[in-house]
């Protein structure tokens, strides 16, 4: 607890992204098992004690402070955590001696609502104030230290000198304290097994693909054209019977999506896009741009779910584009290339049911001329653009350079990170409703910071509004009068006309009329795009 | 005979003192000021008697021009020397009494007795001890009119041991860097100096150069603050594994750049709170105030036992709920213009 605690004191006077993954490395390499696998827990959001929560400790100061001074404090504070430890009393009666992390565990999930107002406080007395904010994180999650879960497996890699990909991928499938996963990075063991296991496995991405490009020598008989679709990316995953849906981040969606958990009758693991069936991407089922799906907007009403209703089933039936397969029947296959990879797709599909998979058609051109035309016809058949894979490509988790690409129709768009949020004005003068958003100045996995690129204040609904206003009160870092820093959790998906060089802006360029096109909440921030990748969009 | 304490009056500006026509520590020029300590929003310009102590005048003297009409054409003040202890006669049968506040050198309370009535007025003050000023004396009154910048129960100043141990830490583990200190540029820059050298600290220690006149008017006071030294002087490399003391303005400015690799630190009561030093991106935030705590303010208050606590600035609301509940008959006189966020 005592060295934890100190962890989190030095991350939250930490700005810097380089020095936060020095600190958590450094933490990970000193602190033994398995405290350190807790404290992982803790920085990636992984933890929950059911029976304590923000309330609990409020209640606890309420019966220890006069109510009138413990919301004067609170309201400085902007706290609850760090109010509640400034506050408790320190008693000298008693000699403080942190417990570890694995007893704090054993102690915080054996409480009931009932008794915890009992024994918080025998916890509390053990531990001097920076351990009592440790502590309140700790027990209620949420450390809002600017630290995000990506972060910290970066620092565990970088701890223990191992690829961040595998330690995404292992991660998925093991529970906290992840003693397997410190067995295998720290110690040299073996890796865990996770064969078994019906678990995520990271998803290769794609850059985006500018004209330029096409100029520098991107040879397209090199390459596969395929639509690409406007949906969610979802990885369906099937071991020993036991099938999990898989969004872009990795969180298991299945509940969302029941209809696709009893389909896939063959252990695999696939990667395709979700879609609802309808006819305005791409038109009818069967078109010459093959058609059959739903717009995004229609996919939206069945996202976030936790339950679903017969109706919804019935109106909006789910379907998985296929596009790729990693592991088919105990093979894994992401060593292959694209082009094995495909045909062993093809050949797997009839065992399928076309009541819930198809498969990605294959888009032909004669050159980038004749693609760039097929591009532009896209627009009315609302598909995003093309997707161009490199066909002797291996499956290789990540963004790596000139595998992938997305070669998306206009508008301009870009993933952006929401960095801050100010109050809008008038009917919207209690919403932070105006976005300011950045994009990475480098390899974010490698230490790059956001740079603000734009800003913008339409683009979503008023639901969407209330939902970013709420995500902005709970995620806030700093206040600056009335606008608010917040961590960086959220993609925004900004459409813009143009964008051109400014000296009034730090990262040196403008853009012109940006509008969120669309909020991607299920988007991890490390796949935002990179300043560069704007920047090959001036057009001066 | 007029209603009790009639003769002493709150106004936004200042309090006045109506026999003597006298104002306690003004925030505009006016003939007759009694001036509590040197910081800036209690000690302005321009007044015509000033009462102070001769360190606070001495202070003052450093700032403001006296003799002649200073380039902004104020008049000039006429120093009136107090010595602690000392009482002087004021116009209309009012005594004032200058007592130690603890809070800075040269800082006083102001004791204020007429008609039998008995009214203290704090200034700023402190219960810590302090190397570079004499403490605060408790001394009983009728209206106790006390300061609560840091009026609220959050604010507990840990022992200022803890925190020279943690700026030396800093300064251990990375010899590579610097520390750069913000302090305030009266009062919290010299007692940081004095604690340095009484916890063993005997490299030279570096300034900004508006810190360099104040430095010396405490040496020459009887403070001895070791070996300093000017940035502006100082070779880059010279100052690697050394502390630097700027004021807090100073921080984020040009002027930082010519400091090797510097970790940012602040000496302030406010960096009590995590998010107050993240805003002002501390990476170091020692907690060490010049201001009593809440702890203090209180055990102040239950000392002195006045029957009434009057409360100049700060988180006055707080400090009046507490009144309250201990039954302590209390006001708020919101005077303007007196916020310390340099603190
Ligand atoms: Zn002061
Ligand atoms: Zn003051």
């Amino acid at each position: 607890m005592e060295e934890f605690a100190k962890l989190l004191e030095a991350l939250v006077y930490t700005s810097s992204r380089n020095r936060k993954l020095t600190l958590i490395a450094r933490y990970l390499r000193e602190t033994p098992d398995p405290d350190r696998g807790w404290a992982m827990a803790a920085l990636t959001g992984e933890i929950d004690f059911p029976a304590v929560k923000a309330n609990t400790f409020r209640n606890l100061m309420k019966e220890r402070v006069d109510p009138v001074l413990w919301s004067l404090s609170r309201d400085f504070v902007g706290d609850t955590a760090e109010t509640a430890s400034l506050l408790w009393p320190d008693n000298p009666a008693v000699e403080t001696n942190a417990p570890s992390l694995a007893e704090v565990v054993d102690t915080l999930s054996a409480l009931t609502r009932k008794s915890a107002p009992a024994e918080l406080p025998k916890l509390l007395n053990r531990l001097e104030e920076n351990e009592r904010f440790a502590l309140i994180k700790f027990a209620t999650g949420g450390m809002r230290i600017g630290v995000s879960a990506r972060l910290a497996k970066t620092a565990f890699s970088q701890a223990f000198d191992v690829p961040v990909e595998e330690v995404e991928e292992y991660w998925h499938a093991l529970d906290a304290p992840y003693a397997e996963l410190f067995a295998w990075a720290a110690d040299g063991g073996d890796p865990p097994d996770v064969m078994g296991r019906p678990m995520f496995r990271p998803f290769m991405l794609a850059h985006p693909l500018e004209d330029v490009a096409i100029d520098k020598g991107v040879d397209l008989a090199e390459y596969a054209a395929e639509w690409k679709w406007d949906g969610i990316r979802v990885q369906l995953v099937r071991v020993a019977g036991e099938t999990r849906l898989y969004s872009r981040s990795g969180d298991d969606i299945s509940a969302t999506f029941p209809e696709l958990l009893d389909v896939l009758s063959i252990d695999a693991v696939v990667d395709g896009e979700l879609m609802v069936r309808g006819d305005v991407q791409g038109g009818e089922t069967g078109s010459d741009k093959q058609g059959g799906a739903a717009s995004f907007n229609a996919l939206q009403q069945r996202l976030g779910r936790k339950t679903v209703s017969k109706k919804m089933l019935a109106e909006a039936p789910a379907f998985v584009r296929l596009y790729d397969v990693l592991l088919l029947e105990g093979a894994d296959l992401r060593e292959q290339t694209w082009e094995q990879r495909r045909a062993a797709l093809e050949a797997f599909m009839p065992r399928l049911p076309d009541s819930h998979f198809d498969l990605s058609n294959l888009v032909e051109a004669r050159d980038f001329a004749h693609l760039a035309e097929i591009r532009e016809g896209t627009r009315e058949d609302a598909i995003e653009g093309l997707m161009l894979k490199r066909r002797d490509a291996p499956y290789i988790a990540g963004r790596k350079v000139g595998l992938w690409y997305k070669w998306k129709r206009d508008p301009l768009l870009i993933d952006c990170v929401l960095m801050y949020a100010q109050r809008g004005s008038g009917k919207r003068s209690s919403f932070y409703s105006d976005y300011t958003f950045g994009c990475w100045d480098g390899d974010p996995d490698s230490g790059a910071e956001l740079l603000p690129v734009g800003k913008a204040y339409s683009g979503f609904t008023d639901a969407e509004l209330k939902k970013l206003d709420k995500l902005v009160r709970q995620t806030t870092l700093n206040r600056f009068g009335p606008v608010r820093e917040v961590e960086r959790t959220l993609v925004f998906e900004v459409a813009f006309d143009s964008v051109h060089t400014s000296k009034r802006h730090k990262s040196g360029l403008a853009m012109r009329f940006p509008r969120i096109h669309r909020i991607r909440w299920d988007k991890p921030v490390h796949e935002a795009d990179r300043i560069e990748s704007l920047r090959s969009l001036i057009r001066d | 005979m007029s209603a009790p304490f009639s003769w002493i009056r709150p106004e936004p500006w200042g309090i006045h003192i109506v026999p003597a026509d006298c104002w306690v520590d003004p925030g505009r020029a006016v003939d007759k000021a009694l001036v509590t300590h040197g910081h800036a929003d209690h000690a302005r310009g321009g007044h015509g008697e000033t009462y102070a102590t001769p360190e606070t005048l001495a202070i003052m003297a450093l700032r403001y021009r006296t003799g002649a009409a200073d380039d902004a054409g104020e008049i000039p003040h006429k120093a009136m020397p107090v010595e602690y202890g000392e009482t002087v006669r004021l116009s209309g049968g009012v005594d004032a009494t200058y007592i130690p506040a603890g809070h800075v050198l040269g800082s006083a309370q102001v004791l204020l007795e007429h008609a039998g009535e008995r009214v203290i007025i704090t200034g700023d003050y402190k219960r810590r001890a302090d190397p570079t000023c004499k403490p605060f004396e408790v001394t009983p009154c009728d209206i106790f009119i006390t300061e609560a910048t840091f009026g609220l129960p959050v604010f507990t100043h840990p022992p200022i041991e803890d925190e020279m141990a943690k700026l030396l830490q800093a300064l251990t583990d990375h010899p590579d860097q610097c520390v750069l200190v913000g302090a305030y540029a009266l009062g919290k820059a010299q007692r940081v100096i004095a604690e340095l050298r009484a916890a063993g600290h005997t490299q030279p220690i570096y300034l900004h150069g508006a810190m360099e006149k104040m430095c010396r008017l405490y040496e020459e006071h009887g403070v001895n603050l070791g070996e300093l030294r000017l940035v502006a002087d100082a070779e880059k490399n010279d100052m690697r594994g050394h502390i630097i003391i700027a004021p807090p303005s100073a921080m984020n400015t040009t002027w930082s750049r010519r400091l090797p690799d510097p970790i940012t630190a602040m000496a302030s009561g406010w960096m009590r709170v995590r998010q107050r030093a993240r805003q002002r991106g501390v990476e170091l935030p020692l907690v060490i105030s010049d201001h009593a705590d809440w702890n203090e303010l209180t055990r102040t208050i239950e000392e002195v036992d006045p029957t009434e606590t009057w409360i100049t600035h700060g988180r006055e609301e707080a400090l009046l709920r507490w009144c309250e509940l201990g039954q302590r008959k209390a006001r708020a006189l919101a005077l303007v213009g007196r916020e310390d966020e340099d603190e």
